[in-house]
């Protein structure tokens, strides 16, 4: 076990759905299930990470604090972050930082969220002339499902995906999910249910592309000694290897969310890697591995179509064969590299501060063998991958 | 070339210095005097080439022509402070690649330019077309259509 390495003593989770109440309630849930699963108490926690949401007023902008009022008062330290979907990876590697600096031996990661339906909008009200996100929906009404739609869109033309590729993916995930308690939507999906749901942002179906939820997710992690002295053997216990939080290099020469444009790549030559691939592969040099020693993969599949991408940058498979790849059953259940055994986005829909994080979830279970009729056989390590807007992104990897 | 357009309501951008109005319009951008690159939407400071330390851009024309990266097509009316028209019709937005500016720029297309007329690679030019009407007044955004013009050679590209 290496120096860096912390230890995961507890996660729980709040499952997800649409309810609309605070978002607290469901933060509670998880926070005192990952408690009980690490069987520690509240008032051992020293450190509470929140991840914020930005949908639910000024609590929503102090999350560590807000839950930690919540739970009563301890004194112990918050912190809160926001880094648009990679919030909860952001909590982790604040909580991170401080243990192994040194400053404390056990911290609460948690983020949780209420969500409105339908598209997201801009948060805020009035004109915000120089405001990107506003004005992006405000002179293009470019939503998130357009982006989705921009990188689907070029997989066709350039590699001739097709919506039953696409589709296959929903299928592929709705499968995974269906048994998983946390789950919002637990239905099996056929191609066809896919390829005859409403077309939102061509290419993309409505069951293509993940829904907003409320959901919370928590985790404790801790110290290697603290660990150590608390359960007498780390023999088995899935232990975060890696947090990768990278911001891209200049030139940024791929269009993401929120932008009007990419960099400009007429006088500085790109990086070698790109964005999305340099968030994935920074996190396995930190871990000292390679995707040929992966389990699994949870990644962010907003849409069915950046699942593929994610095999791509994720180096699953070389640029252009994520499709075959899907269609050879090599990252279902049962293959050689599963990726999103929880059912991914696909059967949660998204609650931005509580994704990334239950994405590590997910892979705690699957390397304790305790995620039920989804379990993957002698699972040893896993990464997650997630991207969110302005330059935001993470990978975790955890390994036993 | 929008209906609206050939009515007498007066035209003015939706959003101030992104784009000209004139016969042949083009987006104007921002260029870094000290290290050259390009910058979109256009901006007066902070060049964004982390090796450069100049706090002036200036303004600058981009090439009218350029190839699309990707396209999409909204069936679904966006949220405000998108204002669509009623009753909601499908149009297309694409990100066209600027070969000489390096960067490749996000538009809607002209209304009536939908998917199917699109494709990866294709020639593409920028226009103009209403993006909303309020008190008699069309408020304009430049949009990315087929290429129906030949390049001006030595012109602005």
């Amino acid at each position: 076990m290496s120096d860096r390495d912390l230890v995961v003593l507890g996660v729980g989770m709040h499952p997800w759905g649409k309810w609309g109440r605070d978002f607290t309630e469901y933060g509670m849930v998880a926070a005192r299930a990952a408690l009980k699963d690490a069987g520690i108490e509240w008032k051992d926690v020293q450190y509470v990470a929140g991840a914020d949401t930005i949908r639910n007023g000024y609590p929503g902008f102090i999350a560590g604090a807000t839950f930690a009022q919540k739970m009563g008062w301890t004194g112990a330290r918050v912190s809160s972050s926001y880094a648009a979907c990679a919030s909860g990876a952001m909590s982790l590697q604040t909580a991170r930082a401080s243990i192994l600096a040194g400053f404390c031996d056990v911290a609460m990661v948690i983020g949780a969220d209420t969500t409105p339906k339908g598209f997201f909008a801009p948060v805020g009200g009035g004109d915000r002339k120089n405001d990107p996100d506003w004005l992006r929906f405000h002179l293009l009404g470019a939503t998130n499902p357009v982006y989705f739609a921009l990188f689907a869109r070029r997989r066709m033309d350039l590699y001739g995906a097709t919506a039953e590729d696409f589709a296959q993916v929903k299928v592929k995930n709705s499968l995974h999910g269906l048994n998983n308690p946390n789950a919002r939507f637990r239905k099996e999906s056929a191609i066809e249910d896919v390829l005859n749901s409403p077309v939102v942002s061509d290419p993309l179906r409505l069951l293509d592309i993940c829904a907003t939820s409320d959901g919370a997710a928590a985790m404790i992690v801790t110290s290697r000694a603290f660990a150590e002295k608390h359960l007498g053997s780390l023999k088995g216990v899935p232990r975060i290897k890696a947090v990768s939080t990278s911001t891209p290099t200049y030139p940024q020469t791929i269009l993401e969310l929120p932008d009007f444009a990419t960099d400009s790549s007429a006088v500085v030559m790109p990086p070698a890697r790109g964005f999305k691939d340099s968030i994935c592969w920074d996190a396995y040099e930190e871990a000292g591995v390679g995707p040929e020693d992966l389990s699994m993969a949870e990644v962010y599949d907003l849409s069915t179509a950046l699942e593929l991408d994610w095999y791509e940058h994720l180096g699953l498979c070389a640029p252009g064969e994520a499709e075959g790849l899907l269609r050879s059953g090599a990252t279902t259940i049962g293959g050689r590299i599963p990726v999103n055994p929880s059912g991914g986005l696909s059967c949660f829909g998204e609650a931005i501060p509580a994704q990334a994080i239950a994405q590590v979830c997910e892979l705690v279970w699957q390397l304790r063998g305790q995620a039920g009729d989804r379990q993957i056989e002698n699972a040893k390590l896993g990464i997650t991958a997630n991207q969110g807007l302005f330059g935001h992104g993470s990978s975790v990897i955890v390994g036993i | 070339m929008s209906e609206t357009a050939t009515s007498n309501a007066s035209q003015v951008p939706a959003v101030e210095g992104w784009f000209t109005l004139d016969q042949n319009p083009h987006l104007i951008g921002s260029q870094c005097p000290s290290c050259e690159t390009y910058v979109f939407p256009p901006r007066e400071s902070a060049c964004p080439n982390p090796a450069c330390d100049s706090d002036e851009l200036k303004p600058t024309p981009f090439s009218r022509f350029g190839t699309v990266w990707s396209y999409a097509e909204n069936r679904y009316a966006p949220p405000l402070p998108y204002r669509a028209a009623e009753p909601f019709e499908p149009y297309a937005l694409v990100a066209v690649q600027l070969e000489k500016e390096g960067i490749i720029v996000l538009g809607q297309a002209p209304k009536g330019i939908l998917a199917t007329d699109l494709k990866v690679g294709m020639r593409m030019q920028l226009e103009t077309d209403v993006l909303y009407r309020e008190d008699d007044v069309d408020y304009m955004i430049y949009v990315w259509a087929p290429a129906v013009q030949d390049e001006v050679v030595g012109g602005a590209k």
